[in-house]
Parts: C-alpha cells; sequence; structure tokens
C-alpha cells in the first residue's frame, strides 16, 4: 500500500444531445424571451482595434454532410496577441464567442477580430488563432481545434509544428477568399479529418 | 501575472468512447484519427469569465423562469446542487454553468422534438446560475422524464438533466449528463454506456439528498462536478506576456 493520491478526476463528459441550443442559445432554439439574448453572440464590440475579419465554414461529418446541429464556441487573443481578462488586453475584445450552423444550410460565421500572435511560458511564440470546440449530438465529448490563417507566418508555431504528417497541417488554415473574409472547414471523421486537439 | 501551471492532461480514460457503434450518430462523427497531445499554452489556459450581473433573477429557478413567475411548471419539484470543483479539490468560484432538460413527460421545448408528451405551457427548459465564492450552485427545476429516442428499436433516455461547465480555463471546458439515483434505464442507455467504467458513470448518479430537501416543497439531488485542474509547482517557468 501506498499513501493515497490528494488529486480528483475529471467529471466525465456526455454528448450535449439534440437539444444542447435550448440550453446554450435558447432564443435561436425558439425560446425567445428567458434570457434578454443568447450568451456571447459576438466576441468584439465596436471599437475593438485590428481587422475585422469574417469566417465562414461548415462542420462535416463522416458522410460528408454538413451538420446542421453543430454548436461552436471560440477563445481568442486580440489584435495585440493579449488575451482578455490579462493585463493590457483591448476591453472592446471579449474573445468569447458561441456560435452555430445554420439550421437551413449547415453555415457558420465567426465575425472577430484577427488575433495577434501571442506568447506562452518560456516565451514560445504562437502563430496568431482562435481555439474551437465544437459538440454535437454523437460528439461524446467535444472536440478542440484551432484556426489558424493562410496570410500570416505560421512556420514557427509550435502546435503545427508537432503534426508529423504536414498535408494535415491545412485542416487547421483558414483560407482567405477576398479582404477580411476567409473560409475554415471542420471534417470529423475520414478524407480530410480536421487535426483535434488534446490539450 | 503568476503561472498557475499547464492544465493537466486530460485523462482520457474516464471519458466516453467517441465511437460506440451502440450510439449510432457516434459512428459517423469520432475522429478516426489520434488527437494531437501537447502541454497547454495561455490558449486553454484562460478563458471568458462572466459576471453575476449577466443573470436575471428566475435563471436557476426552471419552475418558474419560463412564465416569468406566473405559473410553475408541472412535475416532481426539485432542487439539484452542489460544487464545481477542480482535480486538485479546490472550489472554482464565479463560474457559468448552464442546465437543459426535458419537461416532466419526457418532452423538449424543440421543433424536433415530436414525441408524443404534451409541453408544459409553464415550462422552457433551461437555465442558468454562476458558481458563488465557494463553487457552490443550485438549481430548482422539476425532474424531467424518461424519453424515447431513434437509436435501436426501443431505446430510452434515462431521466437526465444536461449541464454545460465553463471553468476558469477554455481547456477546462465541459459539457455532461446528471443521472437520477435509482432508474433503472441508466443501465440500458446506449449514451451512457458510452462510459466504458462503470464507476466512472457513477459520478454522474445524482443521490437523492434528503438534508437539502424542504418538506412539503421539494426533494434534492447533489451533483458535484470537477473540471481539469493546474499543474502548479514550484518548477515551473515564468509565463510571460500574460
Ligand atoms: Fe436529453
Amino acid at each position: 500500500m501506498t499513501q493515497q493520491l490528494d488529486i480528483l478526476q475529471e467529471t466525465p463528459s456526455q454528448t450535449a444531445g439534440p437539444y444542447v441550443h435550448i440550453g446554450c442559445v435558447p432564443t435561436f432554439a425558439g425560446l425567445e424571451g428567458i434570457y434578454p439574448e443568447d450568451l456571447a453572440l459576438s466576441p468584439i464590440e465596436d471599437g475593438a482595434k485590428g481587422e475585422i475579419i469574417e469566417i465562414t465554414g461548415s462542420v462535416y461529418d463522416g458522410t460528408g454532410w454538413a451538420m446542421r446541429d453543430a454548436m461552436m464556441e471560440s477563445w481568442q487573443a486580440d489584435a495585440a496577441g493579449i488575451f482578455p481578462g490579462s493585463e493590457g488586453a483591448d476591453p472592446k475584445v471579449s474573445g468569447f464567442c458561441r456560435f452555430t450552423a445554420d439550421k437551413e444550410t449547415g453555415i457558420f460565421t465567426l465575425r472577430t477580430v484577427k488575433p495577434g500572435a501571442t506568447k506562452g511560458r518560456g516565451g514560445v511564440i504562437q502563430a496568431p488563432h482562435i481555439s474551437v470546440w465544437v459538440v454535437a449530438r454523437g460528439i461524446n465529448i467535444g472536440l478542440q481545434t484551432r484556426i489558424y490563417f493562410e496570410d500570416e507566418d505560421n512556420s514557427a508555431d509550435p502546435l503545427l509544428a508537432r503534426i508529423e504528417q504536414r498535408p494535415r497541417v491545412d485542416t487547421l488554415i483558414a483560407k482567405k477568399t477576398a479582404e477580411g473574409k476567409y473560409t475554415f472547414d471542420i471534417r470529423l471523421q475520414g478524407e480530410g479529418e480536421t487535426v483535434f486537439l488534446d490539450i | 501575472m503568476t503561472d498557475l501551471g499547464p492544465l493537466i492532461p486530460r485523462n482520457r480514460e474516464i471519458h466516453p468512447v467517441p465511437y460506440d457503434p451502440g450510439y449510432k450518430t457516434s459512428i459517423t462523427r469520432s475522429p478516426n484519427l489520434p488527437l494531437l497531445s501537447m502541454e497547454s499554452t495561455p490558449s486553454e489556459e484562460t478563458g471568458p469569465r462572466f459576471g453575476h450581473n449577466l443573470l436575471g433573477e428566475l435563471d436557476n429557478n426552471l419552475i418558474l423562469n419560463w412564465t416569468k413567475g406566473a405559473a410553475p411548471a408541472v412535475g416532481e419539484r426539485i432542487l439539484v446542487h452542489g460544487r464545481v470543483l477542480d482535480e486538485n479539490g479546490r472550489p472554482v468560484p464565479h463560474t457559468l454553468v448552464e442546465i437543459w432538460q426535458a419537461n416532466a413527460g419526457g418532452r423538449y421545448r424543440h421543433v424536433k422534438d415530436t414525441y408524443f408528451a404534451p409541453l408544459d405551457p409553464n415550462f422552457g427548459g433551461c437555465g442558468r446560475t454562476i458558481t458563488d465564492e465557494n463553487g457552490y450552485y443550485e438549481f430548482l427545476t422539476i425532474r424531467p422524464g424518461a424519453y424515447p429516442w431513434p437509436n435501436r428499436g426501443n431505446d430510452w433516455r434515462p431521466m437526465h438533466i444536461h449541464m454545460s461547465v465553463f471553468g476558469h480555463s477554455f481547456g477546462q471546458r465541459l459539457i455532461t449528463q446528471l443521472y437520477f439515483e435509482g432508474d433503472p434505464l441508466i443501465d440500458r442507455c446506449p449514451i451512457a454506456a458510452t462510459i466504458k467504467s462503470r464507476s466512472q458513470l457513477d459520478r454522474l448518479v445524482a443521490p437523492l439528498d434528503m438534508a437539502k430537501a424542504r418538506p412539503m416543497d421539494f426533494l434534492a439531488y447533489k451533483f458535484d462536478v470537477v473540471l481539469r485542474g493546474r499543474r502548479q509547482t514550484m518548477f515551473e517557468n515564468k509565463l510571460e506576456g500574460m
């Protein structure tokens, strides 16, 4: 026998299920009026510093179907690479957004400010990116991934550098389609499967 | 800012398996390839904060919040309460907890839910609160009914409440489900069965808590939630730029 470790274990996850919208975006789900508005409709307020961008895309299941029921959350630094809540952060950037696939088309849109490069432990620089978390029916534990940008220097990013199969890096890079516009699709499974993170 | 240390890596053994043929939708919605593991960075260690000013007075009272107090929902009145802790056993104060559930008949207020059980005009089905300084939360609600769902021929969901918890780091984000002590449907549920360890599934089963029940008013169930902790040691490097 040994001493007992003084540690608890994380609570197990369960799928968010088909009705996640009732709990997380009730107005979107048709429960108007229960809250004044849904939580975190935008990660920025008017006057946020930096380039305003729009990222559109879909979440595809293993059959190539654009899922209509996915719910996503994003978290990011401001244009200077400072996370909200930290000293010197842009007060107009909350950094957090909750967004959904359109019920008819399965297309999502994230309008935000383009984040700056961030500095981590030991001074390691991460290329500009947005963290994303995806939940839906059939996803038993929320999937984490990141959106990087094709028009940024991603060459020294420590996370991208860890992806052994180099073509898979591409699954984390948003493609620029016009000034301030990007597309980014998430593929849960199969050809072009997005790199998901355990981090 | 002091470096609280990286997040403790997730122990995937305690979580449901992503791919489980018993739960058909997971077949096409589970990644086939391994996840990319690495030590957490500020992107995962920081996260959104929500203030108590977000909340309306009835937000954590699902019996009354849909009608703004005009009329109570039908069903067995219950208090659901507990604490949000981290793996180090510390309370997680001031963090947002959201719940959603079916009504007493097992029906959700959702266009896609066409179950025969009627909607309760006095029940919406969602609520939220923010933990207090000790990580404590509570909801007043009605016990949701079990309901059938299209999976295998005759699958029913046990009575359950969906729960979303934030913590203080984006990497702590968690959605889970609360089940109720003594429900025979738990052992027959393909979604509950995505958790392969019986002792881990037991952690999602809330016990009846008569000490918190109010006589002639409501029963109580206790449900603690544990989020990922931080690995703080005297040997962590300084986190720059935070
Ligand atoms: Fe449910």
